[in-house]
C-alpha cells in the first residue's frame, strides 16, 4: 500500500514534467519567433549605418594628418569598402548565419574578442548600479507609498524628482569634486591602480574602490524611475478590496506592506527590470566617458564616431539578441510572481 | 600649547627651507625610478606608428619604437639610431652609420637590413605621407651591418626632416617581413629598440609601459614605469590632475578654461613648447569655385574683417599666435614673415566687397556663405561662431553648418560641397611635406583628407612647389619657399589665422619631460621624477 507521500509524489510528477516540457516548448517557439526579428534589426542596422557620410578610411586619415591617394585607396580596398552596398550587406550577414561578428579594422581585432574584453566592466557596473537602484528603490517606494502624503512621503519623491532631473554627468564631475578632488577618499576615474601588481583581496578592494562613485552616479538616475514605480504600484494595491479584508482580518500595517501589498506591487517593477536589463550592453556612455569606465557604451559611442561599423553592428546584434532573451525571462518571471497570468 | 604649536611650526618651516635648498641644488641630478602616469587622448587604434601617423599613436610608439634622428626646437637633426651621416653634395647619397649594440626587445641585434626593410617596405609604401616624402628613394644599400646608404634619384632635401621616430619608425625586419604587415600581432605589442617594452594594453582603460634594462643609453630610462591612461572627459582630465592621480598629458589634455585654474595652485608647468616638429597652423579654406569666393578681392576682404588677435586671446585664451602666411613661425629656417598682410579693418574689407561688385542689399546683406567647421571641440565651434559675428559686420552673411568628423572630411576633401571650412593642418618641419599640400594644383585631389581643396591652382605656384622639391642647394631652396608665401598671401586660397598653440601640461613633479621639438613625440629615456 503506498504511503501518502508516495500518492503525492506520483500525483505530481507527470504535472511538474508537463510544465517543464511546455515551458521547453515555449522557449523553442520563441526563440524561432527571435530569429526573423534579429535578422530584420541585423539588415536594418546595416542600412541605416549607410546613411551616415563619409567611412572608417576618411577618420583614419583624417587622424593621421592627411596620406596619398594610393593609400587612401589601398586601405578602402582592405577594409571591403570599395564594394558596392549590396554585397557588403550580402557578406555581412554570411558572416552572422555562421556567428562571426567580422573583424574592426580600426581596432585591429575580431569584434567578438573586442566585445568580450569589454563585458566583464560593463557587466560589473550594470549589475551593481541596477542591484542599488532596484533595492533601494523598492525600500523608498514602500516607504513613501505608506507614508504618503506625509513629510517623509515628500521627501523620498523630492529625492527622487532631482536624481532624475539632474544630468547624469554633472552628478559625476561633482562627486568626482567632491569624493576625489577635495576629500581624496576615492579614486576620480579608471577601473584600477594600473601598475600597482595587486592580486586576490586587495585587488577587489581596489575595484570596489574605483566601483563606488561610477555605480552611484548611475544607480541615482534608474533609483529614482524604480522608486517613483514602486510608490505608485504599492498605492494602487492599497486600493484594492484584499488589503481591506486583510486589515478587518486584523493584519497589523507591516503584515499588510510586505506581505499583501509587496509581492503583487512587484509586477511592473519586473516589467522596467527587464527592460533595463535588455539595454545592459549599451551601459551608460555619459558614466563610462566622465569616469574613464572601460565598458561597452563608450565602445559602440566611439564607433559611431569612427565610422566603425562592423563592431558597432556587432555591439547592436548583441543588445537586440539581449532584449529578446530579457523579454522571454521577463515573461516567465511573470507566470512565477502571479500564477493568473498564462504562458502562451 | 601655543608656544609649543609655533615651535612647531618654525622647525617646520626651518626643515622646508633646508629641503628647498637640498632641492634645488640637486636640480640638475636625475634621480632614477618611480611611475609616471599620464593621459593619451583619444585612446590609439595600434601602437605602431610607422604605417599611421594619428596623434596617439605617436605619444605611445614613439616610447618604444625609435627613428633614425631626433630634432632640437630649431628642428636641427640629432642622432638616435643613427650616431653619424653625411650627404653627398649632389645631394643624392646620404650614408648612415649606425649606432653599436642596439638590441631589439627580442634580443635580436639591431642591423642596417633593420633600417632598409623599413624604408623600402614600410616608409615607401605604408605610411601615409611616407610615399611622398620617400618618392625619390630608389634603395639602400647595406655594405656593412651598421651602414646604410640612401640612394636617391633625385635631391630630396625635406627627407632629412622626416626621421624622427614618430615620423618614420625603424621597425624589426625579423618580425615584420614577409607578414601582412597591417595585421602583424606586432602591432599591438611593439617589438623595438626603444626605452620602454609594452607590459599590458587594456582597451579603452589604460596601456602600461616598463623599463627596458637592456636599453643602449646606458644608465637610462629613468622611470621604472609609464602608465597612459584614457580619460575620455576633458573635466574628468582636470579632476585626475587636480588629485595627481595624473602626472603629465600633451596636446592640451585639460580644456582651455581650466589651464589658469591649475597653474595658479602652483602644482603644475604648462609647457607650449615641444610641437615645433608639427607645427600646427589654424585656416580657412575657401572653395574656389564658390561665385564670391572666387574673386581675389573677397577673399582679401574676409582677412580684413577678422581679428586674429582676438580670436587667439578670447575663443584660445591665448594658445596661439596670429599667423602671417602658410609656414609658421616656428619654423625658423623657413618662415617668411616679408609677406603681404591683412591688418583687422572692416571699413577696407567693405570697400573691397563693394568694389568687387557685392554692394550691401535688403537688410544690409551682400551675399551668403556657408561655414563648416572642423568638429575638434568646442574652441573650434566658437572660432566658427565669431566668424559669423565678424563677417556679419562687413555684410557677409555666415551660416555655421555642424557635423562630425567623418561627415565633415567627406564633405570638404571628397564631394567639395562647402563654401568656407575651417580646419587646422600641420605644416610639419619642411614645407615640402606640410604645406605644399594646400596649394599644388597637381594635389586637388578627391577622398583625401588635407589635400588642395580650394581648388587653388596657379601654373607660377606649381613650378615654386616642384623646384622645392628637388633644390638642394640651401640658399636657393630658401629663396623659393619665400616666393611661394608671398604667394600664397597674394592669391590667398585659404587664409591661415593663428599658429595653434598646443600645450603639455605636467606636474612639477616631472622634469625634463619637454627636452626637443619633438615634445611628447620623443622616448622619455630622460624624463624623471623629483621625489
Amino acid at each position: 500500500m503506498p504511503s501518502v507521500s508516495a500518492i503525492r509524489r506520483s500525483h505530481d510528477e507527470p504535472c511538474y514534467t508537463r510544465a517543464v516540457l511546455r515551458i521547453a516548448r515555449l522557449l523553442v517557439r520563441r526563440f524561432l519567433r527571435a530569429i526573423p526579428i534579429v535578422l530584420g534589426i541585423a539588415v536594418f542596422n546595416f542600412l541605416l549605418l549607410q546613411l551616415a557620410p563619409g567611412d572608417a578610411v576618411d577618420v583614419l586619415v583624417g587622424e593621421a594628418g592627411g596620406a596619398t591617394p594610393e593609400y587612401v585607396a589601398e586601405l578602402r580596398t582592405r577594409f571591403g569598402l570599395d564594394q558596392p552596398v549590396p554585397v557588403q550587406l550580402g557578406r555581412y550577414l554570411a558572416n552572422v548565419a555562421t556567428l562571426d561578428l567580422g573583424y574592426s579594422f580600426r581596432h585591429n581585432m575580431p569584434v567578438a574578442s573586442l566585445i568580450l574584453s569589454r563585458l566583464p566592466a560593463t557587466l560589473l557596473l550594470m549589475a551593481g548600479a541596477i542591484g542599488i537602484a532596484f533595492t533601494a528603490g523598492v525600500l523608498l517606494g514602500v516607504t513613501a507609498a505608506r507614508n504618503v502624503r506625509r513629510p517623509l512621503d515628500a521627501i523620498v519623491s523630492v529625492v527622487a524628482l532631482l536624481a532624475y532631473a539632474t544630468p547624469v554627468f554633472w552628478i559625476g564631475l561633482m562627486l568626482i569634486l567632491l569624493f576625489s578632488v577635495h576629500l581624496q577618499w576615492l579614486p576620480s576615474g579608471g577601473m584600477l591602480t594600473v601598475g600597482a601588481d595587486l592580486a586576490g583581496w586587495d585587488l577587489m578592494v581596489d575595484v570596489l574602490r574605483h566601483m563606488v562613485l561610477p555605480t552611484v552616479t548611475l544607480a541615482l538616475f534608474y533609483l529614482a524611475l524604480y522608486t517613483r514605480l514602486m510608490r505608485a504600484s504599492m498605492l494602487e494595491v492599497y486600493g484594492q478590496d484584499y488589503v481591506t479584508t486583510a486589515r478587518a482580518k486584523g493584519a497589523g500595517e507591516s503584515r499588510v506592506a510586505f506581505h499583501h501589498v509587496l509581492r503583487n506591487a512587484l509586477l511592473p517593477m519586473v516589467t522596467m527590470l527587464g527592460l533595463q536589463v535588455g539595454s545592459l550592453l549599451g551601459g551608460s556612455v555619459l558614466v563610462e566617458t566622465v569616469f574613464g569606465w572601460p565598458g561597452l557604451g563608450r565602445l559602440a559611442f566611439e564607433a559611431v564616431f569612427q565610422r566603425d561599423h562592423n563592431l558597432l553592428l556587432g555591439i547592436l546584434l548583441l543588445s537586440s539578441v539581449l532584449v529578446v532573451v530579457a523579454n522571454i525571462v521577463v515573461d516567465l518571471l511573470y507566470a512565477r510572481l502571479d500564477p493568473r497570468i498564462e504562458l502562451t | 600649547m601655543n608656544s609649543l604649536m609655533s615651535l612647531l611650526r618654525g622647525a617646520l618651516g626651518a626643515l622646508t627651507t633646508l629641503a628647498v635648498l637640498a632641492s634645488a641644488s640637486h636640480a640638475q641630478q636625475p634621480t632614477p625610478g618611480g611611475t609616471l602616469t599620464m593621459v593619451v587622448q583619444p585612446e590609439p587604434p595600434t601602437l605602431v606608428s610607422a604605417f599611421n601617423s594619428a596623434g596617439p599613436i605617436g605619444v605611445v610608439s614613439t616610447k618604444m619604437l625609435e627613428g633614425l634622428l631626433t630634432y632640437d626646437f630649431d628642428m636641427v637633426p640629432k642622432p638616435v639610431l643613427a650616431e653619424s651621416w653625411k650627404v653627398s653634395p649632389d645631394g643624392k647619397t646620404i650614408t648612415f652609420n649606425l649606432r653599436k649594440g642596439v638590441k631589439w626587445h627580442d634580443g635580436r641585434d639591431f642591423t642596417s637590413a633593420d633600417v632598409q626593410f623599413s624604408a623600402m617596405k614600410v616608409w615607401k609604401e605604408l605610411h601615409p605621407r611616407g610615399r611622398s616624402t620617400f618618392a625619390k628613394l630608389t634603395a639602400v644599400e647595406t655594405p656593412g651591418p651598421l651602414v646604410a646608404i640612401f640612394k636617391l634619384s633625385e635631391a630630396s632635401p625635406y627627407m632629412m626632416s622626416a626621421l624622427s621616430g614618430y615620423e618614420s619608425q625603424v621597425l624589426p625586419k625579423h618580425v615584420y617581413d614577409g607578414t601582412d604587415m597591417a595585421q602583424n600581432p606586432a602591432n599591438g605589442k611593439p617589438v623595438g629598440t626603444g626605452p620602454f617594452i609594452l607590459k599590458e594594453w587594456q582597451k579603452g582603460n589604460f596601456i602600461l609601459l616598463e623599463k627596458n634594462p637592456n636599453y643602449w643609453d646606458k644608465g637610462r630610462p629613468y622611470l621604472d614605469k609609464i602608465v597612459m591612461r584614457i580619460i575620455p572627459d576633458a573635466a574628468a582630465r582636470s579632476a585626475a590632475f587636480e588629485t595627481g592621480e595624473v602626472l603629465l598629458g600633451g596636446f592640451s589634455p585639460v580644456p582651455l578654461s581650466d589651464v589658469k585654474r591649475l597653474e595658479a595652485s602652483g602644482k603644475f608647468d604648462v609647457e607650449t613648447r615641444g610641437y615645433e616638429y608639427l607645427a600646427p597652423i589654424f585656416l580657412l579654406e575657401f572653395n574656389l569655385k564658390n561665385k564670391y569666393l572666387q574673386d581675389k578681392r573677397v577673399r582679401h576682404a574676409i582677412a580684413h574683417a577678422i581679428d586674429q588677435n582676438l580670436v587667439v586671446k578670447t575663443v584660445w585664451y591665448g594658445f596661439g599666435k596670429p599667423a602671417t602666411g602658410p609656414v609658421p613661425s616656428v619654423l625658423t629656417q623657413f618662415y617668411n614673415g616679408n609677406v603681404p598682410k591683412y591688418a583687422f579693418d572692416p571699413k577696407r574689407a567693405e570697400a573691397l566687397l563693394d568694389e568687387a561688385g557685392f554692394p550691401r542689399a535688403g537688410g544690409g546683406k551682400r551675399f551668403k556663405l556657408i561655414h563648416d567647421y572642423l568638429p575638434y571641440g568646442a574652441d573650434y565651434q566658437r572660432t566658427a561662431e565669431y566668424l559669423k559675428q565678424a563677417l556679419g559686420k562687413v555684410g557677409i552673411d555666415v551660416e555655421i553648418r555642424s557635423q562630425d568628423t567623418a561627415a565633415f572630411l567627406k564633405r570638404v576633401y571628397t564631394d567639395n560641397d562647402f563654401d568656407m571650412s575651417s580646419n587646422f593642418f600641420y605644416a610639419l618641419p619642411d614645407p615640402t611635406i606640410g604645406v605644399q599640400r594646400i596649394y599644388w594644383s597637381k594635389n586637388i585631389k578627391k577622398g583625401v583628407p588635407f589635400s588642395n581643396a580650394s581648388g587653388y591652382s596657379n601654373p607660377e605656384m606649381d613650378r615654386v612647389i616642384e623646384a622645392t622639391q628637388v633644390e638642394h642647394d640651401r640658399k636657393a631652396r630658401r629663396a623659393l619657399i619665400d616666393s611661394m608665401q608671398v604667394m600664397a598671401q597674394d592669391d590667398l586660397p585659404v587664409l591661415d589665422l593663428f599658429e595653434v598653440r598646443f600645450f603639455t601640461l605636467a606636474s612639477k613633479k616631472v622634469q625634463d619631460h619637454t627636452l626637443s621639438g619633438e615634445g611628447v613625440y620623443s622616448s622619455f629615456s630622460k624624463v624623471w621624477l623629483k621625489k
